[in-house]
């Protein structure tokens, strides 16, 4: 069996799969049996000055009946007294002594706030801490949270605050809530954050209830924005972490976060340059039991690719994500309908006739049987149709070999004319 | 199928719907399911061509009106299509996910959709604007207010001529309760009803009004009269008092008290087709204590569906293939005691292509029963047709070329009535698209409208 241990900046875990700073590590009780059913980390709750929550406060996003594609929150940090909160990290970091636990930390963005909360946490034992410059709804109308984790010098500073007074390894926490995370990521490495954690949840409204008019959720007729986070997200938060991880400006760990639903979710981050990930919407849906099929199935995914540590695939998909700039523009892929498992839905000839490139025929055969056909020639490899077909194995997208060199646009730029200032860089 | 003990007062809860509706959440599942094809098989294998995938995204979407009007605009019985539907046949033999998972329960979600429309009580249709011309059809089965609703929705002044008490045809009085309520059927009527189609019950054309007033009366008369009783087996003791009609047999069932002269009984039923499984199925849930249907040939050769027949023998019924009857036999005060039957062989194909069956000389065995349900086909109406002067073959009405026109220019027909000697088939739902395209042809005739409109 593949070795799953972790070590993220100085952390060490027995597993990559943490909970990340949310309702299920609210309290000792909640960490011990998270640690009990198989968790290898948890981000305690939020600490800071105890807060006052409102009730009505998640809300979920379903998907043709499938629920929680999509999951929002209104809740602040922790509503209990830090003293209760430290306790109980003393005891479940004594009952647990291997599992990793980082204290998550919100203060206000001053020095002395930050020297004040690390002094009082360092005593109880964490592995390290993790600064929550991402929560974007109520504490950031406080100045803290995501209002400060959107301004790079805010970020800097008081990392630097709170590294002066921390003797564990610190994790900064950011928000998606920016248009380019590299650039608030780089101010954590500069502020000397220790690793980096994405994404925080995104600004979301999760629905309107059509027939009251209401917001989903509402606070007695009123609601606010929250935070959204589940499967739906993932996309985004996997291209932040890949954003970050090939950053060379970025060069700490980063802790994976966004709609990790199970193990292949996992493997993708560790993939893209994630040391570890933190789950909290997918045990919010399940509950911690959820963690034995996340340990079972990576550990089978590492043994049946004959890896034995986990550490080693660790950012082993990094190098093949650039800008659109340095892709081939020769590279050619067709679809090829495998007639023999197609069940003639005729979903791709639609989706492709409507709204693409018009290039698969509805057939008919010597025999009156339909049947569908692509153009080939036509094809321009979008993939809209393999992605609409409901049968497996139906549409092969086909490598067609092409006898033109590869030749990627900056490639392409550079040569018509030689202008160097013609390199594109879409990113940046 | 959970039946309670047959005790008097339990019976009627026999007679009601056996199988549940899909729950919200199951429809909401199941509609997700769909693929939403693209010129989708089920709509080509559906004799009226609802738009299934645009019915069952809209139960997706939660627009179960929408869905409904979907449903009712391409059928006007399709409440009870949803549930007497020989769907694995139609529409769920035709999903594609028959090659991959398996078909979407395409009745149950048409079931669903309509059972919303009839508890929400919505009104899906309006009568179009009178257009001055009256038609009259005789009979309101499936046909009748099929070809009566679409006409209604072009501007036609429509009357329905019914000689029951109460209107819907085989929907009303010929399907058992449990797989079809009256309820169903009622509401199908009274969708028809509101778009202002006087329905006339209780009225006997050829006896409380001649053929030749009614097609003077109007400029158009449709023949939606299905077929008639049963006909006679021509063995000795049929008439005794304890030989039915399977027809009338289960019509009983859906009119007036559930009857408990059944409870403990021995029943036979002759013939193998879906009224023959009714009768039976019937017979169970009356509290017969054996229920034994008798058929000439093999099950391979049997008229009845599949499922009918899966359903019979979960219900208990027993099966005596390539068995005859003989003779019924009775004791001195008239009462039944048996049926003699005889054992069959199947010979070469006769001129229908199906083996016929040859009996066995000396094979007679006797089963004792209490009592015997004739079900081997239905008679036809020839009288009343005789009177309207119109061309038939055997009591199966004769129409023009490619169309629903008798040999009377002013007279149509559709349905059972024109079923049979290689004319049309025998389905609720091919009974619903033969009054539709009655109603389109008789349009286009007097209006100059469009043929072929679904």
């Amino acid at each position: 069996m593949a070795d799953l241990s972790i070590d993220l900046a100085g952390i060490k875990s027995p597993n990559p799969f943490w909970l990340a700073s949310a309702p299920p590590t609210n309290s000792g009780y909640q960490v011990q049996r998270a640690f009990e059913a198989g968790w290898g980390g948890a981000v305690w709750k939020t600490l800071g000055d105890p807060i006052l929550n409102v009730s009505s406060r998640f809300a979920a996003v379903s998907f043709n009946g499938q629920r929680v594609a999509g999951f929002n929150n209104i809740e602040l940090i922790t509503d209990r007294p830090l003293e209760v909160n430290l306790k109980e990290i003393y005891e479940t970091k004594k009952r647990f002594p291997d599992h990793a636990i980082i204290a998550s930390v919100m203060v206000e963005p001053q020095q002395e706030k930050w020297h004040e909360i690390i002094k009082r946490i360092e005593d109880v034992g964490v592995d390290g801490y993790e600064l929550n410059f991402g929560c974007p709804h109520g504490m950031a109308e406080r100045g803290m949270g995501a209002a400060s984790g959107q301004v790079p010098e805010l970020v800097e500073k008081q990392t630097y605050w709170a590294k002066e007074a921390a003797s564990k390894p610190v994790i900064v926490k950011l928000t998606p809530n920016i248009t380019d995370i590299t650039v608030t990521a780089e101010a954590a490495v500069r502020g000397g954050a220790d690793a980096i954690s994405m994404i925080n949840t995104i600004n979301s409204l999760a629905g309107v209830d059509i027939h009251s008019w209401n917001t989903i959720p509402h606070v007695g007729g009123k609601g606010a924005h929250g935070g959204y986070c589940g499967p739906a997200v993932k996309p985004i938060a996997l291209n932040m972490v890949a954003e970050c991880a090939r950053n060379k400006m970025i060069n700490v760990p980063i802790s994976g976060i966004g709609g990790i639903s199970n193990w292949q979710d996992t493997v993708e981050f560790l993939l893209m340059g994630s040391t570890g990930v933190q789950i909290c919407t997918a045990a919010m849906h399940h509950g911690f039991r959820i963690v034995e099929d996340l340990i079972d199935g990576l550990s089978n995914y590492l043994d049946e690719k004959g890896i034995s540590s986990v550490m080693d695939i660790v950012g082993k998909s990094v190098p093949r994500y650039s800008d659109w700039g340095n892709l081939d523009l020769n590279y050619k892929v067709v679809a090829r309908i495998n007639n023999d498992v197609c069940i003639n839905c005729n979903k791709c000839h639609i989706a492709c006739e409507d709204t693409s490139h018009q290039c698969i025929d509805m057939l008919k055969d010597t025999s009156g049987s339909s049947f569908l056909r692509v153009r080939e020639e036509d094809c321009v490899g979008c993939n809209l149709c393999s992605i609409v077909c409901p049968a497996d194995g139906a549409i092969d997208m086909i490598e067609l070999t092409n006898e033109l060199p590869p030749m990627t646009w900056n490639e392409r730029q550079s040569f018509l004319g030689g202008i160097s200032s013609e390199s594109v860089d879409f990113v940046k | 199928m959970s039946m309670t003990s047959p005790l008097k007062g339990g019976l009627e809860i026999n007679f009601q719907e056996a199988e549940r509706g899909l729950s919200p959440r199951e429809a909401l599942e199941e509609s997700n399911r769909c693929l939403y094809c693209y010129d989708a098989p089920c709509i080509q294998a559906c004799p009226t061509g609802i738009d299934i995938p645009g019915f069952i995204k809209k139960i997706a979407s939660g627009n179960f009106k929408g869905s409904a009007k979907t449903i009712m605009t391409a059928n006007p019985v399709g409440a009870s299509c949803a549930r007497v539907c020989p769907t694995e046949e139609l529409c769920e033999g035709a999903c594609v996910l028959n090659h991959s998972t398996k078909p979407i329960m395409i009745g149950n979600l048409q079931r669903y959709s309509t059972d919303w429309a009839i508890q929400n009580k919505q009104a899906l249709f309006k009568a179009g604007k009178k257009n001055g011309k009256k038609v009259a059809i005789v009979g309101s089965g499936p046909a009748g207010l099929s070809a009566a609703r679409e006409l209604a929705l072009l501007g036609y002044s429509v009357t329905i001529f019914e000689a029951e008490k109460n209107p819907g045809g085989l929907n009303t009085y010929g399907i058992v309760s449990f797989r079809l309520p009256q309820s169903i059927s009622y509401w199908e009527v009274e969708q028809v009803k509101s778009l202002d189609v006087d329905i006339k019950t209780n009225t006997r054309v050829g006896v409380d009004i001649s053929a030749n007033q009614l097609t003077a009366d109007h400029d158009a008369v449709i023949l939606a009269i299905g077929m008639s009783d049963v006909p006679k087996l021509g063995i000795e003791g049929e008439n005794l008092a304890e030989v039915y009609d399977a027809i009338d047999f289960v019509k009983a069932t859906k009119t007036g008290t559930i009857t408990d002269k059944f409870i403990g009984k021995k029943m036979a039923v002759i013939g193998a087709g879906n009224t023959a499984i009714d009768a039976a199925t019937c017979s169970i849930r009356l509290g017969a204590e054996q229920v034994s249907i008798i058929y000439r040939r093999t099950q391979k050769e049997m008229t009845a569906y599949d499922f009918e027949y899966e359903f019979a023998k979960q219900e208990g019924v027993g099966f005596h293939w390539l068995t005859a009857p003989s003779r019924i036999l009775s004791d001195e005060s008239g009462q039944v005691t048996g049926i003699e039957c005889v054992k069959m062989v199947l010979s070469e194909a006769g001129e229908d292509g199906r083996r016929r069956p040859v009996q066995i000389s000396g094979s007679e065995f006797v089963i004792p029963v209490d009592g015997v349900i004739r079900a081997i086909g239905q008679s036809r109406y020839v009288g009343l047709i005789e009177q309207f002067g119109i061309q038939h073959d055997d009591g199966v009405v004769t129409l023009e070329g490619d169309s629903y026109r008798t040999s009377n220019e002013k007279i149509f027909a559709c349905g059972d009535v024109i079923f049979g000697k290689g004319q049309g088939e025998a389905m609720v739902v091919s009974a619903a698209q033969q009054g539709k395209k009655t109603a389109y042809e008789i349009d286009s005739i007097l209006m100059g409208g469009a043929v072929d409109i679904a």
